[in-house]
Order: structure tokens, then sequence, then C-alpha cells
């Protein structure tokens, strides 16, 4: 089948619907951080015996002046209520004026981040995502340097390279426009999620151009472009199976896994599935156009 | 003989590794070594509970070259104070945020957090004061003169009080103080609050007093652990606390691990049903490769958290890539008509360096998170990097052992792709 040639064009074109939607709810909506980023407090409370409102809570809070204050009822019949960093003696009052209006809460949860570490979090987390992709570009430079002199392994590294930006942009879009509809903030947890399919999707990257390493040694008289449409039909059956297993794993995990992690899942569900697409339909033929020319 | 070095090698770990797992497994000890494991699954504080709290310690006012040294103490102090707590597995650590330095406090299955954050924040500076020209002044006698403190209860009134015990210099100096304080008051300072100023009634000789003050048992108790562990080299500042109820994780993660087998045995059928009686034998080598990353995770020990089982649910996919990479292979092979044992040796050659090559970038990414990492993102990192690391001899060496089995015998038959 023949996935590279004049079709080349109608990847990018599908890429970019899907990541255009994502940018543009970057650019208006931006990303629900959660504390962890931004710092703040959550309180997770479930009043026991008696009847409340949000709005009442929202009523017993308001003296207490709390900056940022936000309510939200979950779906397990708890209530979160948020606030931008404040001192430790602010959210004890905040606990004591519960109790005093409500007899018995259940405290299901709570954090206090300082600002200082969220911008920590962040630092790294970037530091983190640059480092894996010098480490990565440099690796596959090196475990291609075998191949043909007319060919730069370097091309390779920086193609899978492109093909990881677009899987992150996907997955940040994604969640820009699903964070604003659904609530999924931007905490640790997205962090881990997109560090797992960066390196999910080099790895899947990987294995499409090991393929065309070895077929270019294979048949040194066929074109570049041949080569690589025959690698992608090569792996094609390969690709299907594991990311139909991966994602069969991920899909049982988000339907009956615990609440807490399914922004995680979800996250990874995206995540995984571009990065498979992205490894035979934006990296291989960014890599064709790359080597062609001179 | 060569033949049948490597199966009975893989048959020793899958023993060794089952051994290890099974439940109610006695610890290890191998004292020759130095090694001492008790072989439990040890749960982070998002399975178990508890609260985890990060500490700024304000070192502006110690040298540089000694601020490592007061790093250590405070943690030193605040492991002494939470030991006397009486938490099991409590984990305080030494951390950094920016260029501030920060103690970072677990403490796994804790009911009353309010009353242990009041603990461990309290710098407890004891001095002793006496007056001149009618101003408190320090009379260099402090809580590092002290030898024991503990409570007790004040015969006529019952309440609750600190009794201390000076060191020797602490008694000299004790001495002295009400030698020349005589009828007159001094005054007991704890962090910066004078907490009560008795009447120096006689000079005392034994180095032996009695704080007294409006404490209830509780704070009385925690007074008393507080002198004795030390005072804090420096003040410290609560920057994060998080409370992770006992309720929330218990639950949450058995829905987790149901989702997990029940994904994991969705997996298995769909590799037995696609790729037949090699499926089947990619299975049983799964089932080895989690025997032996489980044996690691209580061997090492790894402290499991959810970020960590997703890790490790993660790397069964990448267990599971390696074999169908190979399988799909052998199928190719097989097309181009190599016989069966060629096919199976010739989709393992070439398989081999797509592995290597995939999983090696995985590692790298793996290395760079458990180096920057914090928590969460390096408990992920660790079993992720483990699981890689197994899958690797699990597809190569595992799953092709089970399959050489059937080359050339009778049984070669039931091997179709």
């Amino acid at each position: 089948m023949q996935f590279l040639g004049k079709k080349k064009k109608w990847w990018f074109i599908i890429s970019g619907m899907i990541i255009l939607p994502g940018i543009l709810a970057l650019i208006f909506w931006g990303l629900n951080y959660g504390i962890d980023f931004k710092g703040g407090t959550i309180l997770e409370i479930k009043i026991k015996d008696k009847e409340y409102k949000i709005e009442e809570i929202q009523e017993t809070l308001k003296p207490l002046g709390l900056p940022g204050l936000t309510l939200i009822p979950t779906a397990d019949k708890t209530i979160l209520i948020k606030t931008a960093p404040v001192e430790k003696e602010v959210t004890d009052k905040e606990k004591a004026a519960l109790k005093e209006k409500y007899g018995e809460i259940e405290e299901i949860r709570f954090e206090s981040v300082g600002p200082t570490v969220g911008k920590d979090l962040t630092r790294k987390a970037i530091q983190a995502v640059i480092l894996a992709c010098v480490g990565i570009v440099l690796y596959i430079a090196f475990a291609f340097r075998n191949v043909p002199k007319k060919y730069s392994s370097f091309k390779f590294g920086l193609s899978a390279i492109f093909a990881l930006i677009h899987d992150i942009l996907v997955v940040v879009g994604v969640f820009s426009l699903v964070g604003h509809f659904s609530g999924y903030e931007v905490d640790a947890y997205f962090i881990t999620a997109i560090l797992t399919v960066l390196g999910f999707s080099v790895h899947d990257t990987i294995v499409v151009f090991d393929r065309i390493r070895e077929n270019l040694r294979r048949f040194p008289e066929a074109s570049f472009e041949e080569v690589a449409n025959a690698s992608i039909n090569q792996t094609l059956g390969r690709s299907i199976s594991t990311s139909f297993t991966v994602i069969l794993t991920l899909l049982a995990l988000f339907l009956i896994g615990g609440d807490s992690i399914k922004p995680f899942v979800f996250t990874l569900l995206v995540g995984i599935t571009t990065g498979t697409y992205s490894s035979v339909f934006t990296a291989t033929p960014i890599l064709v156009l790359w080597q062609k020319q001179k | 003989m060569k033949r049948y070095l490597l199966p009975l090698f893989i048959l020793l770990v899958a023993f060794g590794a089952f051994w290890v797992d099974r439940p109610n497994v006695k610890p290890l000890e191998i004292e020759a070594l130095n090694i001492e494991r008790d072989l439990k699954i040890h749960q982070g504080l998002d399975l178990k509970g508890g609260v985890h709290l990060v500490y700024e310690g304000d070192f502006s006012k110690i040298e540089a070259k000694d601020q490592e040294k007061a790093h250590q103490g405070v943690v030193n102090v605040i492991d002494k104070r939470i030991n006397a707590l009486g938490v099991t597995e409590p984990v305080i650590q030494k951390g950094q945020i920016g260029d501030k330095k920060t103690i970072v406090v677990e403490l796994p299955g804790i009911t009353d957090t309010e009353a242990a954050i009041k603990m461990i924040g309290q710098t407890a500076q004891l001095k002793f004061l006496e007056q001149k020209d009618n101003k408190w002044t320090e009379t260099g006698l402090t809580g590092a003169h002290l030898k024991n403190a503990e409570v007790t209860m004040n015969p006529e009134t019952g309440d609750p009080e600190v009794a201390i015990e000076f060191n020797n210099e602490g008694a000299k100096l004790f001495k002295d103080i009400t030698q020349r304080n005589l009828q007159k008051q001094v005054a007991i300072q704890l962090d910066e609050n004078i907490i009560s100023a008795p009447t120096v009634q006689t000079v005392i000789e034994e180095g032996k007093a009695v704080i007294t003050g409006k404490f209830d048992i509780k704070e009385a108790k925690n007074l008393a652990i507080n002198l004795t562990s030390g005072a804090l080299p420096v003040p410290i500042k609560l920057i994060e606390q998080r409370n992770i109820s006992a309720t929330l994780g218990p639950e949450s993660v058995k829905k987790s691990l149901l989702a997990g087998v029940l994904g994991i045995i969705l997996v298995a059928l769909y590799m037995i049903f696609h790729y037949k009686t090699p499926g089947l034998l990619a299975v049983i080598a799964l089932a080895i490769y989690a025997l032996i990353v489980l044996a690691l995770f209580k061997l090492i020990p790894v402290t499991l958290t959810l970020a960590g089982i997703a890790g490790f649910i993660l790397s069964i996919g990448m267990a599971v890539d390696a074999n169908i990479l190979i399988f799909e292979r052998m199928k190719e092979e097989l097309k181009g008509g190599k016989p069966l044992g060629a096919a199976i040796e010739e989709g393992f050659k070439r398989a081999w360096l797509s592995i290597r090559d995939s999983n090696i970038s995985s590692l790298i990414t793996c290395l760079i998170l458990i180096w920057l990492g914090s928590g969460l993102v390096r408990g992920f990192a660790v079993t992720l990097a483990i699981g890689i690391l197994v899958s690797l001899f699990s597809a190569i060496t595992v799953t092709r052992t089970l399959l050489r089995f059937f080359i050339g015998k009778k049984i070669e038959k039931f091997i179709k792709i």
C-alpha cells in the first residue's frame, strides 16, 4: 500500500486538523493548572448528617476573605474547596468555620502547596523534557551511524523529535479542550503522562526507522521514499498489534479504574494513540522530505 | 549439556521469584552480605494514607560552609521527634527546591496530623533568663545543657509539668544562676515566649528543675520529647502539606488493580487468539516476567505508589511489544519460505535491533526522570525502568527458549502463526 508519495500532504493536513483546535483552546482558555503548579490549597470534605447548599458554604467562608475561593461539588458527594496559597493559620480558620456550621465533617483530603514548589516543578519538568529530547537525538544518531553515507543519521533523530513535538502538541491541546469542560487539571501526574508519551512515541518511531535502516542496506538501488514506504507496510502489523494491546489495558484502567487516576490514564490514551499515528504518518514523511533535499 | 543450561537458569530464576512473591514469605537475612529485607510490598502514601509534609529551612543566619551540616541537623532532630511519636516507616529526607533547602517528611497511617505538625514545627529553643536593670537577659543556660526531660504531675495541683535534668555543665550554671538570683525571678523562655517566671527560693545544686505552664498532658508530653531530641538548628516553615485519607487510597487502588488485571487478561487473550501457540508461549513468558518484576520490587525494595503501578502496567505493554515485534518478524521470514527453526532464529535476530533501540531510548527517558523528578515522577520512572530491563530478558531469553523447545520435535506442527 502506498502511504507516502502524493499522500504525504494528507497526513500533515490531518495532523493540522487535530492540532489546530487544541492550539486555539490553548490560546483562548489556556491550561487548567492544578495546585501542584500554581500553589494553593484544596480541602475535600464530606458533610455527614446535615443538609447543605454550595451557596451556603460560600457564605460561611466569605468572612474569612479567602483568596481565589472556589467550591466544586464532586460525583462522590464530596465538596472541593480550593484557594490560592495561604498561610496555615488561614486554613485552620477555614476548617474551624466549617466545623462550627456543620458539626461532624469528614476531611477526605487536604493539600497545601506553596508557590515556590510549583515553580520548581515547572522548571524541572521543562528541563526533563529538553534533556530527554537531547538524549534521544544523540542516541538515535549513534544507533543509526551505519546508514549509507548519503543519508544523515541526525535527520533520523531530529525527525523522531518532530513526531514527538507533534504528539506533545496533540496531548496538551486536547487536554486544554477537555480541561475546559471536564475540570481535568494539569498536575504532577500530567507531567508523568507527557513523559511516558514521549518515551512511547520515540519507541514507536524507532521501530519504523530501524526497518528503514535495514531495508536501505538490503536494497541500495531503491529510492529513499520506496524504502520508507515498504518499511511502513512491513511494520504496520506490529504497530497496530502493539498499540491495540496497550490501548486495551489503558481502556480497562480508564473505564473501571479508580477516579484518582482517570485524568492520568486519559492523557496516556490520547498520547499513545497519537504516538502510534505520528511514528508512521508524521516522522516518516518528514524524514522522506528531508532526506530528499540535498 | 549447554542446551539445557539456559532453560535451567530460567527455571531457577522463575522459582526464585515465585519464592519471594509468595504471600507470607519470611524476611530474608544474609548476614555475610549485610542484606536484610522484609520482602513486603512497601506501599506509598497514596495507597496507605498518611501525610506528606515539606518544610523550608531558613539557613540565612548560618555560615555557608556549615549549612549542609545544619540541614542534616534539622533532619536528625525531626527524625528523633517522629520516632518518639511511634510512626511506622516514616520518611524524613533532605530536599531542595530551587536554591532553598527543604525537608520532606512522610508519615504513613497517621491520624492526628495537626499534633504531628505542631510537634515537628516547634523550634524548641529553651533559654533561661535573669533580670538585669529590669530587663530579661540571657544567662547562657539553654536547652543544649539538658540531659533529660519528662512529664510529671504536680503533687499539689495535679497539673502536668515537665521535669528537666541538666548535664554537669548545665547543673553548674544553674547553681550559679540560682545563687545570683536568690529571692528574685528567673524566666524560662521557649521559642521567644516566656512560659514561666518563678521566684528562686533556694540554691539548687543537683541540676534539676520543673517547667510549669498552662499545658495539658499532650502538650507537656510533646514539649518533653522536643526538649530531649534537641532544638532545631534553624527555624522551619511548612510549605507543602498533603493529607491523604486512608479511605480514598485502598478503594482507588482496588479498582485500579482490578482494571490492571482485566487489562492483562485481555492482552493475553489477544496474544493467544492472534499468534496461536507462540502467543501462548509469550503469555507464559510474560507471567514469568511479572513474577520477576514483583520479586525485584520486594528485594530492592521499591515503594509502590499509584504512579508506580502505572509504570509497571506500561512496562508490561513494552514487554508485550517485544514479543509482537519478534512474532511479526517470524511471520515474514516464514512467508519468505524459511523453515521454522531458521525463521525463529532470524526473527529474534532481526527484531532484537528494534527492541534494543526502542527500549534504550525509553531507558534514557527513565534515567533523566529518576535524576530530575520528584517523589511521584521518580516512583513512576523507577518501576518503568525495572520493567524495561526485565522485559529485555524475558522477551529475548524466555520466549526464545520456550520456542526452541518445539523445533525438530513432533510437536513442531503446533507452531503456526
